[in-house]
């Protein structure tokens, strides 16, 4: 029984004149991993903005169409954008720590939605840092500053710090791009664990590794969605020509 | 465990609860901005308003008369002009050469990093003291000098125009060379690239394809130069501003047959902004003298910020050439 | 090989020869020598007020720059006076020096509450339009003559403030200090916005994302990441303040008393040169005693621009990814 936890209905979007997205129709499923691949400025990241409304940051922005996120129009008036934050979760490309201590990034979110209870934010960082996996490795020194962790760790942070907000929905950009092999395995691995609680989108220029973690896969060119299916039937028997010659590396 | 319960019906927005913090700090920050430019307003205003019932062509080119209650500012305009032209002649060519330097040669040696800190730290020297600077080096060290050495009587050895230009030079040195600087280090690194890939040696480069570019940018640190350097007062109280001059100081270069008039450094000078603060604080009268003391300091403002707006605009269209360049 | 041949025939194969090697090493050279001018002209100005300075301690006693011992109906007693032209010449800085302090701290506070929220309002708030608009503003406010800002405090400002607080002297420090802070608004406020734009973007992002506030991101993001330079925007705008003549010799009222009121007449350090200098006959002790202000004015600038410039570098340092 597949859940529909998030359904795009022909958004467009646009920044100044250029036009990010054309005409996008999509449903996508709770506890589930979607992978959305094609080649760069096929407006991937643009469309997973939308969902957070994090495009909205960004001078130009206008769209078309709606997003519902179970049934609810994410960009109604009365939606309030900070909660829409805390229910769909982020992780950047390149790791964004804040310039502070690793307890203090974990605690930003936890503090400034009003958690005064120390204890609950600390039994909150351990239980994220436990599901990012990074919890062994850093538990004895929670006071170092985080930008002296290496790239893999600083990015595992970043997830479990998008955690500590205990989203519905995670929002993953390219989160491995970054990285090298171990790291990435780490995070591969780490993404197959969490979709049992999140429903997770994850952009990714690496083929294989969304044939790897993904159940569903989006393939997106020049701002329009190609195809969308499941991962297995998309990577085996692509029903458009687009999308095979893309996986065949014929563009792109 | 659960921090809060969020679910999705805690999307819709509670009216009562819009964040009040962020509309408090962001009404406060408004508030200060504006007032800020608010105040602005006023002094030009009423500047402008008080100074504009004086200005007539007669204001601007005639000499103060009848113990400086009437008259106009001609000369003060004239020695503005004339100690701002030759500040230019002694600062430019050394601010833009070594701002070549910093940006174009210099590796991260300790001779660059000291150069840097002398160029942040000279920004940061108070205007007096090159006042002071200026009286003890170039009036008495330099003139009296040359003076002694040359047997000319007093010639050099007194404060005069050429010393107040000078001493304004290094007041706006640091201004040139860092607005230098930031024009040079716009030129898109892949210009060099293109210009030293086709053969042409570091200076070709920077003759033929970064100043070229960088040109408008530096420019616009030539305008701002000029505008400090109009307005400054400080440094020029002792170099020679004086409080009236019945002739400008023009002098006749003899040439035998006809004899040609020139501008003669080694005298005193009248300077807006000095006239402004003399008829302000030392005149006999300043309540006669007010509508006088309104029309210079609008005829100065109106030199300044005039000069501030090109240099506005330049830099403007500077940065949107350069950030073509770049996304070409 | 036929095409090396070639090549030393083309009109390229001189292009890199010996004399262009040494045209391009004079060049640069000049270069050199034109920014090594720019070392030797601060290099002078240091070693002159140095000289000059330090000749007042030949003939005035360091103690006399702090009090004077002066006896009374047969009592003694210090002096805090700064009278360098009586018959018995004083020559305490501590006047002056308070007088500086008097002036230019409520300026830095003054300046630090306003130049702060315009720069965060420029750089995190304003829209691209409004930005375009204000920035001009704020910068030509930046380039008004001091000498204007004098004159506007002491012909209009002060009868607005005679009438409302009613001070003991119409020329008051409070009067210079607001001079002042129009002044170093515009040099905090843009350093603030420089402080931020060197915050990287991502941080933004990050915060936003995880459901931060504006207030939030401003106030416990961009504040914390941007702290050491906006530290040292506002050491510079201090510097600055300590070291402006123009509005405080038009606006304080130049009186040289011991006094820790704001709206009495108090003169600084810069005022005591600009009014005295024109006046003093060279190689004499006041004439020297002035220099020695000057000296006392450009070292205390200097270390503010030294921990200044050490902070941003610290924050450089620790920003970079």
């Amino acid at each position: 029984m597949r859940k529909v936890k998030i359904k795009v209905n022909e958004l467009s979007v646009f920044f100044n004149f250029l036009q990010a997205l054309n005409r996008v129709s999509i449903e996508i499923y709770g506890n589930k991993v979607t992978a959305i691949i094609g080649p760069s400025g096929c407006g991937k990241t643009s469309f997973l903005r939308t969902i957070n409304r994090m495009n909205e940051l960004i001078i130009g922005f206008r769209k078309k169409g709606e997003v519902l996120i179970d049934n609810i129009n994410i960009y109604n008036n009365n939606i309030d954008v900070v909660n829409l934050r805390r229910l769909v979760g982020m992780v950047f490309q390149s790791s964004n720590l804040f310039p502070k201590s690793i307890y203090e990034n974990l605690a930003f979110a936890p503090k400034i939605h009003g958690i005064k209870d120390q204890k609950i934010i600390d039994e909150l960082i351990e239980e994220t840092c436990t599901k990012a996996a990074i919890w062994e490795e850093i538990k004895d020194r929670l006071e170092v500053n985080a930008l002296t962790l290496s790239a893999g760790q600083q990015q595992r942070l970043c997830i479990a710090r998008a955690l500590t907000i205990q989203p519905d929905i995670l929002l993953m950009d390219e989160p491995a791009s970054m990285l090298d092999p171990i790291s990435t395995a780490k995070i591969e691995e780490l993404i197959f664990d969490l979709k049992k609680k999140y429903t997770i989108i994850v952009v990714t220029h690496n083929m294989q590794q969304a044939a790897r973690i993904s159940d569903f896969t989006a393939f997106f060119y020049l701002g329009q969605l190609v195809e969308y299916d499941k991962t297995t039937k998309l990577f085996t028997n692509p029903s458009n020509k687009q999308t095979e010659d893309y996986l065949t590396g014929r563009f792109g | 465990m659960k921090m809060t319960d969020i679910d999705i019906k805690s999307l819709i927005k509670n009216r009562k609860k819009t964040d009040l913090q962020t509309m408090i700090s962001m009404f406060l920050i408004k508030f200060f901005t504006y007032s800020i430019v608010a105040v602005l307003f006023l002094i030009l205003g009423k500047i402008v308003y008080e100074g504009s019932a004086v200005i007539n062509r007669q204001f601007l080119t005639s000499a103060p008369q009848n113990n400086m209650t009437e008259g106009g500012i001609g000369p003060a305009i004239f020695g503005t002009l004339v100690v701002v032209f030759l500040m230019i002649l002694f600062a430019v060519p050394v601010g833009i050469f070594a701002a070549i330097y910093m940006s174009e040669y210099a590796k991260d040696n300790v001779f660059n990093r000291i150069l840097r800190v002398t160029v942040n730290n000279l920004a940061g020297v108070p205007s007096i003291v090159f006042g002071l600077f200026g009286l003890g080096f170039f009036v008495l060290f330099i003139g009296r000098g040359y003076d002694s050495i040359f047997g000319a009587g007093l010639f050099l050895g007194k404060p005069a125009m050429l010393w107040a230009s000078a001493t304004l030079a290094i007041l706006v040195l640091p201004t040139i060379i860092v607005s230098s600087i930031e024009a040079l280090r716009a030129v898109p690194r892949n210009q060099r690239i293109a210009s030293l890939g086709l053969g042409a040696s570091k200076w070709q480069t920077i003759k033929n394809v970064v100043l070229p570019q960088a040109r408008p940018g530096i420019l616009t640190g030539v305008i701002l130069s000029i505008s400090r350097g109009a307005g400054e007062t400080a440094p020029l109280l002792f170099l020679g501003c004086a409080f009236f001059l019945p002739q400008l100081p023009v002098g006749y270069l003899d040439l035998g047959l006809f004899s040609i008039p020139m501008i003669n450094p080694a005298e005193q000078f009248m300077y807006l902004s000095y006239h402004i603060f003399i008829l302000a604080t030392q005149s006999t009268n300043p309540t006669i003298t007010m509508p006088i003391q309104y029309g210079t300091t609008m005829v100065l403002i109106s030199i300044v910020i005039l000069l501030n707006l090109t240099a506005v605009i330049f830099r403007y269209k500077f940065r949107q050439t350069m950030n073509e360049i770049k996304r070409v | 090989m036929e095409r090396v041949n070639d090549l030393n025939k083309s009109p390229y194969a001189k292009s890199k020869s010996k004399k262009t090697l040494l045209k391009e090493r004079i060049i640069k050279y000049f270069f050199t020598i034109n920014s090594l001018v720019v070392i030797i002209i601060f290099t002078l100005i240091f070693v002159f007020l140095l000289q000059e300075g330090l000749k007042a301690l030949d003939v005035i006693a360091i103690k006399d720059f702090v009090y004077k011992t002066v006896f009374e109906n047969g009592e003694e007693g210090k002096l805090y006076q700064w009278y360098p032209t009586s018959e018995q010449p004083r020559f305490s800085l501590i006047p002056l020096i308070l007088g500086s302090l008097l002036i230019s701290i409520p300026a830095t506070l003054i300046s630090t509450v306003f130049g702060i929220s315009v720069g965060i309002y420029l750089s995190e708030i304003a829209s691209i339009k409004t930005r375009e608009f204000l920035k001009p503003i704020i910068e030509i406010f930046a380039g008004i003559p001091t000498v204007v800002l004098g004159f506007f405090m002491l012909v209009v400002v002060a009868s607005i403030f005679q009438d409302i607080f009613n001070p003991v002297n119409r020329l008051n420090a409070f009067l210079a200090s607001i001079g002042l802070s129009f002044i170093i608004i515009p040099i905090i406020s843009s350093l603030t916005e420089d402080a931020f734009n060197a915050v990287p973007k991502e941080i933004r992002m990050a915060s936003y994302a995880l459901g931060a506030s504006k207030f939030q991101t401003v106030f416990r993001v961009l504040i914390p990441t941007a702290m050491s330079g906006l530290s040292a925007s506002i050491i510079l705008g201090f510097g600055r303040a300590i070291g402006e003549t123009m509005i405080v010799l038009m606006a304080s009222g130049n009186a040289a008393e011991l006094s820790f009121e704001l709206f009495r007449s108090a003169r600084t350090m810069t005022a005591t040169i600009a009014a005295e200098l024109g006046e003093v006959s060279q190689d004499s002790a006041h004439y020297f005693a002035l220099f020695f202000i000057g000296l006392v004015l450009f070292v205390i600038t200097f270390i503010l621009n030294m921990v200044a410039e050490l902070i941003l570098n610290r924050m450089r340092n620790k920003i970079n990814y």
